[in-house]
């Protein structure tokens, strides 16, 4: 992976230089909180419900073990033990006081991490496919493309200070496993028919309130050309991106308005200027980075023998988990295997301090000290020896990380929700806890295959739930929780937004609706077909006609006494999950 | 006072602000050097155009292209931040300097504060008219946050890594 080198360093030092003294200028009340938010935010400092918390960036998902150590310090000493990793590929600890932080972000540095512009209306972490550079059907290495872009965003003096969040996707593989079609600006590396590398370039995706599949606004950019041709849209839209509204803000509404070959046609007039200029990449540059990607010592294997087969034969358990949590790799008696921080009664994506640390001795006893972080919120050690997994499987069931459903109904992707987000209508851990509860039945789980739910507590989209299978978005009515419920959306190559079925539901009637949906789908799919698959061939109407035949009830009791209490505002002894109370 | 090459002097210039009601046609211009909106620029051209001590200043929504083939005229051009986290006057910034060649005086006026001069600077600003309650001997750390930069601005022509040896494996 990346290592920093002196200039890297200097700049991140003198970052949480800048910062410390912005800190202690807001704490002496020389900057108002006004003057100070922006700064805080593009130092990736939320100020949530309870306390601040503190987004730090994992560039493109990629972590060694000493980092992952670096976060459970973290996660003792300035929070409560645990942090959450996020859709974007980053971690977020939620109990952070404010006079710590630059603290925090000197403990990172010496670990060659930070938080520049994981929040503001900058360019925000640049995330990845999971599986780069060991995926079998990738093309290119997206990853020193990654770092590259990385550097070159990485205090923009131009773009600090744009209309809207910006956000980048790059994949290099023939499957889009990074969603790159909801990002502002989504990259798939390819080859034109000269066998030369490029990049096809999407632009205007994104989530949020007015979901949008990217347009294609170049099939094939040089990847020499990639910094100035990117610089270039994110001039036009710092120019004339619309500031009057925030929920107009985003670079997909100026495409829209535009419409893409206007679009094209100013950025390619910007374009013009500096393309071929000393923005373009070098080939000594790219080999200088590309070299931090090269792949580890692999030794010469062959893929798993006889012995892994009978276990797997003969154990159900670790034949669940062979089925979900471990995937294909390019180098033969290799594999790549899934952590899953989705057990059940656990919040998505939380991982505990005790596991931090389990997970880089894993990292270190099975995958060449390395990790990633997916925008599913689980983890991958990238490059397991075939004839190792059963050892990780066991030590991975102790530490709670061998739940066997990547991929399935209980692998939910959610976002903090109103448990800790000060934006959230409504909860959405609770709600996945209470959904993984209703259905934690493993068989059920397989038989049920691949499905993705994606819960958002708002309309911001943080869990992404447009593009899940089945998307639930909490919404406010009156100032009750309430919850919209959509089919068909997919993230990947076939990209598509999922529709509303209908009117929203309580929490409690929430399992009740997707057991329903899991009804039709059961009797409607052909053998192997998806879900996904069965609603896209006979579309929502008989998943609508299932769900509204007869009222849902409405599992009070799943709700949890938690929530009339935080309504009331009541003091809360045992709290499930959110210390609000 | 402002900030001018990084050293705190006296202003020698009025900044002409208009009212609602004054159309750009008519509102005085006064005498000695002040620097006018676009506006009143276009609208009294032929009266200003030969006068060495009229400056222009832009608001974050007109574009530069406006001064075209004018550029070389202005001792002095401003960019007025309405708000600091309006970024607009960044990329105008940079589009005269690097794009129209304009060489006079780039001077941010409005909401200009100490933590946004660092990049201010990079884009092509030389002065800096703090916002009036801000302490200006304190904002005059701000152009010093960093010592290094990855990308090319007006500032630095060459990206780092055309620049320096960079660390490698």
């Amino acid at each position: 992976m990346y290592r920093y080198d002196q200039f890297d360093h200097r700049l991140v030092t003198e970052r949480v230089g800048q910062f410390r003294d912005q800190i202690s200028r807001r704490l002496s009340g020389e900057l108002t909180e006004d003057e100070f938010r922006i700064l805080r935010l593009q130092n990736g400092l939320y100020m949530q419900i309870h306390a601040y918390m503190l987004r730090i960036a994992v560039p493109y998902g990629l972590l060694n073990a000493t980092q992952f150590r670096m976060f459970a310090h973290i996660a003792r000493k300035y929070d409560r033990g645990y942090g959450h990793f996020t859709t974007r590929q980053n971690i977020q600890f939620n109990w952070i006081k404010l006079p710590d932080a630059a603290d925090i972000l000197s403990d990172l540095a010496t670990v060659e991490m930070h938080a520049n512009q994981t929040s503001g209306n900058c360019i925000r972490n640049i995330t990845c496919d999971e599986y780069a550079g060991i995926a079998q059907d990738e093309i290119v290495d997206p990853r020193p493309f990654a770092e590259i872009l990385r550097q070159w965003s990485t205090f923009h003096p131009e773009f600090a200070f744009l209309p809207r969040k910006f956000k980048f996707a790059i994949t290099g593989a023939a499957e889009d496993r990074a969603a790159i079609a909801v990002h502002d600006i989504g990259l798939a590396m390819v080859k034109n028919a000269l066998g030369e590398t490029g990049f096809r370039v999407l632009v205007g995706g994104g989530l949020g309130r007015t979901p949008v599949i990217g347009t294609e606004i170049c099939a094939f950019v040089p990847w020499q050309d990639v910094i100035t041709y990117v610089e270039s849209i994110v001039r036009v839209y710092n120019q004339y991106g619309r500031r009057d509204n925030m929920y107009k803000a985003r670079i997909k509404i100026l495409v829209k308005a535009l419409g893409i070959e206007e679009f094209r046609r100013q950025v390619e007039a910007d374009w013009e200027y500096t393309r071929g200029g000393p923005c373009t990449i070098t080939v000594s540059e790219l080999n200088r980075v590309a070299a931090f990607f090269e792949a580890p010592a692999y030794e010469a294997l062959s893929d798993a023998g006889a012995e892994l087969s009978a276990f797997q034969k003969n154990n159900k358990a670790f034949d669940n988990w062979m089925q979900r949590n471990v995937k294909p790799h390019k180098v033969p008696g290799y594999a790549a295997v899934v952590l899953s921080l989705k057990k059940t009664g656990v919040a998505p994506g939380d991982v505990t301090a005790d596991q931090l640390e389990a997970a880089a001795d894993l990292a270190e006893r099975f995958s060449f000290g390395e990790l990633r972080v997916t925008h599913m919120q689980n983890l991958v050690l990238a490059d397991v020896k075939q004839s190792e997994l059963v050892g990780l499987w066991q030590a991975a069931k102790v530490l709670g990380m061998a739940t066997p459903n990547i991929g399935l109904l209980t692998d939910i992707i959610c976002c903090p929700g109103g448990d800790f987000c000060a934006l959230a209508n409504a909860r959405s851990i609770p709600l996945a806890r209470a959904i993984a509860e209703c259905f934690d039945d493993i068989d059920f789980l397989h038989d049920i295959g691949e499905i993705e739910l994606n819960i958002s507590g708002c309309v911001n989209a943080c869990a992404h739930h447009h593009i899940g299978h089945i998307g639930i978005l909490g919404v406010d009515k009156d100032g009750e929780e309430w919850y919209q419920v959509s089919i068909g959306g997919a993230q990947g190559n076939d990209c598509s937004i999922g529709r509303v079925i209908g009117r929203s539901f309580s929490f409690g009637q929430v399992p009740g609706v997707l057991a329903r949906l899991l009804q039709v789908y059961v009797s409607e799919r052909y053998d192997d077909e998806r879900f996904i698959d069965t609603v896209r061939r006979i579309g929502a109407e008989p998943f609508k006609a299932g769900v509204y035949a007869t009222p849902v009830e409405d599992d009070k009791a799943l709700s949890g006494a938690d929530y009339d209490l935080l309504k009331a505002g009541t003091p809360y002894d045992l709290p499930y999950y959110s210390p609000r109370f | 006072m402002i900030i001018k090459n990084r050293a705190i002097v006296e202003d020698d210039w009025v900044i002409l602000r208009p009212g609602e009601q004054d159309a750009p046609l008519s509102v005085p211009v006064p005498a000695g050097q002040v620097i006018v909106p676009l506006a009143v620029w276009q609208a009294q051209r032929e009266a200003l155009v030969n006068r060495a001590d009229v400056g222009v200043w832009l608001q974050s929504s007109d574009r530069p292209e406006a001064l075209l083939g004018d550029v070389g005229k202005f001792p002095v051009i401003a960019v007025d931040f309405p708000k600091f986290a309006d970024g607009r006057g960044y990329t105008i910034a940079y589009l005269l300097r690097e794009r129209m060649g304009y060489k006079g005086q780039l001077r941010a006026i409005g909401d200009v504060l100490r933590d946004q001069l660092y990049y201010m600077q990079r884009v092509g600003f030389d002065a800096f008219m703090l916002r009036a309650d801000k302490d200006i001997n304190e904002a005059l750390k701000g152009l010093s946050d960093f010592s290094e930069s990855y990308q090319a601005s007006f500032d630095q022509k060459l990206p780092l890594f055309r620049r320096a040896e960079r660390g490698a494996i």
